[in-house]
């Protein structure tokens, strides 16, 4: 390959509708409405849309929702799911892992012998390491008196997340297979993904009923989508030979569908199950809003009440059951079949699966004799609730550490989001729009303008401006936050092999982390207010930043740093005019991840209390607004979608040029 | 249906790549080049082909990467939809066949390896092998019984249990191979199976090759595009390029008559008296008086050398394996072959 160094590269040309022109066009007019604004001489239709024109459009989604409920009786259909075969299946999982009293009536099984099978499973897929986190996380729940609140997370992840998988099989197929139902499917995934969660949750209360059935609607539904995506990309990856082989050897379409193109997207498929298994583990935390028992009800109600050694100990289990979830579906991925010696005794082939047999019925019946193996009594467990509590709370006490958080939050409050926000709410809407639009056409072209546009102006329109707004400064200050910590911490662990390894492993095991894990630390330092909003919000979007840059300058192709070291650059120039180009594209794709990171963030947040959309939608769930729940939700999702489309458009056509497809 | 019918039997074969093949090639106008079809945005994958295929005989596709020599084969199998002109296999017009049809036509009569294996990964070499036995229903002990059969044939006995990536890229072609025998097709076609092997092994395959085809007697379409390969294993060679055929005949007459010049230049640099045989060289018998012992038609000129090099005689009788004479030899000529004068 050789290593020509082309990367200033301007856009140049310039039709009649030259790109130019029309952002000054645009600047130009946005600029003249806050000018009229500021010397008053702006009529007041033209700074808010007034009150009159705005549609009814929850009233009218109400009438439609109300229509295919009742009139069409869909709700029927849907209890009958959530009262049917979905409790069914959910009662069987609550009475296995945490003793409800339903069919088979059997459980609940002793945690110990969860622990040991977990341990086995462990090992089976990854070693003696695996084996230990595996144990380890079940041991530390049990032992911390978290036992019953985590199964009961665990049942409805054990019924949601095979049937999402399934379902998500099953449509990804069918995507792969017609045409036409991927064109369709498509824009309903991108939506979907970027919806806030609360407008999964209300349409699942009102069809699904109140519970885990809603619960377990809600964590499907959400953990759908990359599961269809994933199966449709590993289909169209089989090797063509592959096929042909299947064709030669008399397959019928059925025999090809199972014999040879799913197994042979393996791969793909079981990176599906990792998130879906991922998403299932934050969705359910996060049902704790409508209501759901479990860890994220017990984390909710002790943030709430401002116990943070107890929330920073089930911050710890959730956290190890999203590593171990995590590691343990990963390592599957990668873990290819190895054959056994012909003449291999029946008992050695299936050596493993008799091992967590038999230890599972071991310490069923061990548990008998010691109950404290079945079940960690309220007197014997080892959570230190109190004491942690104690401790945080003096060494935040600490004059220094006070100060620090004391001085943080008054600067950012008063010296900069403050204004921030103000500043952006006396835009005229719009100038605002046609900011936004030029924001999206000079980043990505015409079509990225095109549908920003349209969907801030569907914004405009919903009623909800001012709380949009207010989501959207939350969101910018967050990024920009983010960016301007995490892009030079990357550019640094991006120097040293070793320091990129390990910070990459970090960001890697952070991501699986809920997101309502990131709630604590923002708590905990700052309190309740705007601040620890943003700052919450700013951890969680500098994961996928720092992750981004790392990855970018990483994949430089080495001859292009060896070319400009020979030409005798300093490393500053190196960085500055070979580096950072190659790896923008890279990581415009984390900045990217950061913006839609905080589009999720934000809305869980308004659980700290902000006056954005969330808190609308937060609202929303007491009731049975089925309309305002929806347009609220639709507004995160088209503005999200406005910058999705724009820094996607730009990193595929800069990558493009730059000839690193 | 007579011993001599062609198991093959292509004509005028037509497969178009585009927007709206069939209607293209009904307005196509005849003698329109390869680039003009593309520049109408189609490609010609396969452009007027009728060729035949005898049984047991093994014909070897030759032609650089794009030439349409893999897309052919496709159409024999009707992996690929041909868009105009006729396939058929024994008598059969392939294109006519239902669905069912096709599959049964393959799980009988066919057989295919591929050039990059195609194994199913996640399959062991004895159920991969297994595979297309599974396919069509056998029940288990048989399909285990004629898989072991075929593994042993190609060489790869003990290693049953072994998963695809646990084998190097000969023996995985092998399990392409035994895979492609597993039914005892009638046609064999083989898509540049030694192509991605290192050339040693590929030297290899190719003598293991020629001792199954001497075993089983096959009709086998073989596709290369490594001239070399080509000399050693066909009956018959086709060329081709740009979708179409440039010459198709025996070893012997491609190396001493090219058809076009695109043909001669890869017979350049071929050392013409290892390819040629006494029987391709020998002229009918026409009255000549022979004597003396006669020589093997089935002999290259090279093998002949110190013959041809030692003997006075003007004319040489040239014999089939049976001892019965067939033609007669200019020794001048074959002299000229082996010394590579013109």
């Amino acid at each position: 390959m050789m290593a020509t160094l082309s990367t200033d590269i301007s856009d140049t040309r310039d039709g009649p509708w030259g790109q130019t022109k029309v952002l000054t066009a645009l600047l130009v007019t946005a600029l003249a409405l806050i000018l009229a604004k500021a010397i008053g001489i702006l009529p007041e239709w033209l700074n808010r849309i007034p009150e009159a024109a705005i549609p009814p459009t929850a009233q009218v989604l109400d009438a439609i929702f109300n229509f295919i409920q009742n009139d069409l009786g869909l709700i029927y259909v849907t209890r009958f799911i959530a009262e049917g075969p979905l409790e069914f299946l959910l009662d069987t999982s609550a009475n296995l892992l945490e003793g409800k009293r339903r069919w088979p009536y059997l459980g609940p099984i002793p945690w110990s012998a969860i622990a040991a099978v977990a341990a086995v499973v462990g090992y089976a897929v990854g070693g003696w390491r695996l084996a230990a986190l595996g144990a380890g996380t079940f041991i530390w729940t049990a032992a911390i008196g978290q036992w019953k609140i985590a199964m009961q997370t665990m049942s409805v992840i054990v019924v949601a997340a095979p049937l999402a998988f399934l379902l998500g099989l099953v449509l990804g197929i069918a995507a792969w297979k017609y045409g036409w139902f991927e064109r369709l499917l498509k824009p309903i995934l991108s939506v979907l993904q970027t919806l806030p969660f609360f407008t999964y949750l209300l349409p699942a209360v009102i069809f699904f009923k109140v519970g885990p059935t809603a619960g377990a609607v809600a964590t499907i539904t959400f953990a759908i989508p990359p599961m269809i995506l994933m199966t449709t990309l590993g289909l169209k990856k089989v090797s063509p030979e592959v096929i042909e082989a299947g064709q030669m050897s008399g397959c019928t379409r059925w025999q090809m569908l199972r014999h040879v193109y799913v197994p042979a997207a393996r791969t793909e498929v079981l990176v599906g199950v990792n998130q879906v298994i991922m998403l299932c583990l934050a969705m359910v935390v996060l049902t704790a809003f409508i209501g759901m028992p479990g860890l994220g009800a017990k984390l909710l109600a002790m943030m709430g009440s401002f116990k943070l050694g107890r929330s920073f100990e089930i911050g710890v289990t959730i956290v190890l059951l999203a590593v171990t979830l995590d590691r343990m579906s990963k390592a599957w991925v990668v873990k290819q079949p190895v054959h056994f010696e012909r003449g291999t005794p029946w008992w050695k082939r299936h050596q493993i699966s008799l091992v967590a047999l038999g230890l599972f019925v071991g310490f069923t019946l061990l548990a008998q004799a010691f109950p404290i193996l079945a079940e960690v009594g309220r007197k014997q467990h080892l959570s230190q609730g109190k004491e942690i509590d104690v401790v945080i709370k003096s060494f935040l006490a600490i004059d220094a550490i006070k100060g620090t958080t004391e001085w943080l939050r008054w600067f950012l409050n008063v010296k900069v989001l403050i204004p921030f926000r103000n500043t952006l709410l006396a835009i005229p809407t719009p100038a605002f729009i046609l900011l936004v639009v030029s924001f999206a056409y000079w980043v990505g072209g015409r079509k990225p303008g095109i549908y920003a546009a349209i969907f801030f102006t569907i914004v405009a329109f919903s009623g909800w401006w001012d709380r949009s707004v207010i989501t959207l400064y939350t969101v910018i200050s967050a990024v920009a936050l983010a960016t301007m910590i995490g892009i030079p911490l990357g550019v640094v662990a991006a120097r040293s092999n070793r320091w990129s390894k390990s910070i990459l492993l970090a960001c890697d095991t952070a991501q699986t982390f809920p997101s309502f894990i990131y709630l604590i630390p923002a708590i905990m330092l700052f309190g309740v207010n705007d601040v620890a909003v943003v700052f919450s919000i700013l951890i969680f979007a500098a994961v996928p930043l720092i992750r981004y840059t790392i990855i970018g300058l990483s994949n430089v192709p080495p001859e292009m740093t060896e070319a400009a070291d020979m030409s005798g650059s300093t490393r500053r120039q190196k960085l500055m005019s070979v580096q950072f180009p190659l790896a923008l594209p890279t990581m415009a794709v984390g900045f990217n991840q950061a913006i839609m990171f905080a589009f999720f963030m934000v809305i869980i947040a308004a659980f700290i209390g902000t006056q954005d959309l969330g808190q609308e939608l937060q609202r929303t769930l007491a009731g049975t607004e089925l309309g305002k729940n929806f347009v609220l939700g639709l507004n995160v999702s088209l503005m999200a979608l406005t910058f999705d489309m724009a820094i996607s458009s730009w990193a595929e056509k800069r990558k493009k040029r730059l000839g690193l497809d | 249906m007579s011993a001599s019918a062609p198991v093959i039997s292509a004509k005028n074969v037509w497969k178009l790549f585009g927007p709206s093949p069939e209607s293209y090639l009904k307005s196509l106008a005849a003698g329109r080049s390869f680039d003009e079809i593309r520049a109408d945005g189609y490609i010609a994958g396969v452009k007027d082909v009728s060729i035949e295929v005898a049984r047991g005989e093994m014909l070897v596709i030759m032609g650089l990467s794009g030439s349409g020599k893999s897309t052919l084969v496709r159409c024999f199998s009707r992996l690929h939809d041909i868009t105009g002109g006729t396939i058929e296999v024994d008598g059969q017009d392939i294109m006519s066949l239902t669905e069912r049809e096709l599959i049964e036509l393959r799980r009988n009569k066919m057989g295919m390896v591929f050039q990059s294996f195609g194994l199913l990964p996640h399959r062991t070499v004895l159920d991969n092998v297994a595979f297309p036995l599974e396919m069509r229903g056998q029940d288990r002990y048989d399909r285990r019984e004629r898989a072991l059969e075929v593994i042993k044939l190609v060489g790869l006995e003990g290693r049953e249990e072994y998963f695809p990536r646990e084998l190097s890229g000969g023996q995985q072609q092998r399990v392409g191979i035994a895979r492609s025998l597993a039914i005892e097709p009638d046609i064999w076609f083989l898509d540049e199976p030694f192509s991605a092997l290192d050339p040693l092994i590929r030297r290899e395959m190719q003598d293991e090759f020629l001792r199954l085809q001497e075993m089983l007697g096959k009709t086998i379409v073989f596709i290369t595009h490594d001239f070399d390969e080509a000399l050693r294993l066909a009956d018959r060679i086709a060329i081709m390029r740009n979708g179409a055929v440039e010459q198709c005949d025996t070893p012997d007459q491609i190396v001493m008559n090219p058809a076009t010049e695109y043909v001669a230049k890869f017979t350049e640099d071929v050392d013409k008296a290892r390819v040629v045989h006494a029987k391709g060289l020998a002229k009918p018998v026409n009255g000549h008086a022979l004597e003396g012992a006669p020589i093997n038609g089935g002999s290259t000129i090279h093998e002949l050398a110190r013959v041809l090099v030692n003997d006075k005689r003007i004319l040489l009788p040239v014999a089939n394996d049976k001892g019965v004479v067939t033609g007669v030899l200019e020794r001048d000529t074959a002299l000229n072959v082996l010394l590579g004068a013109e």
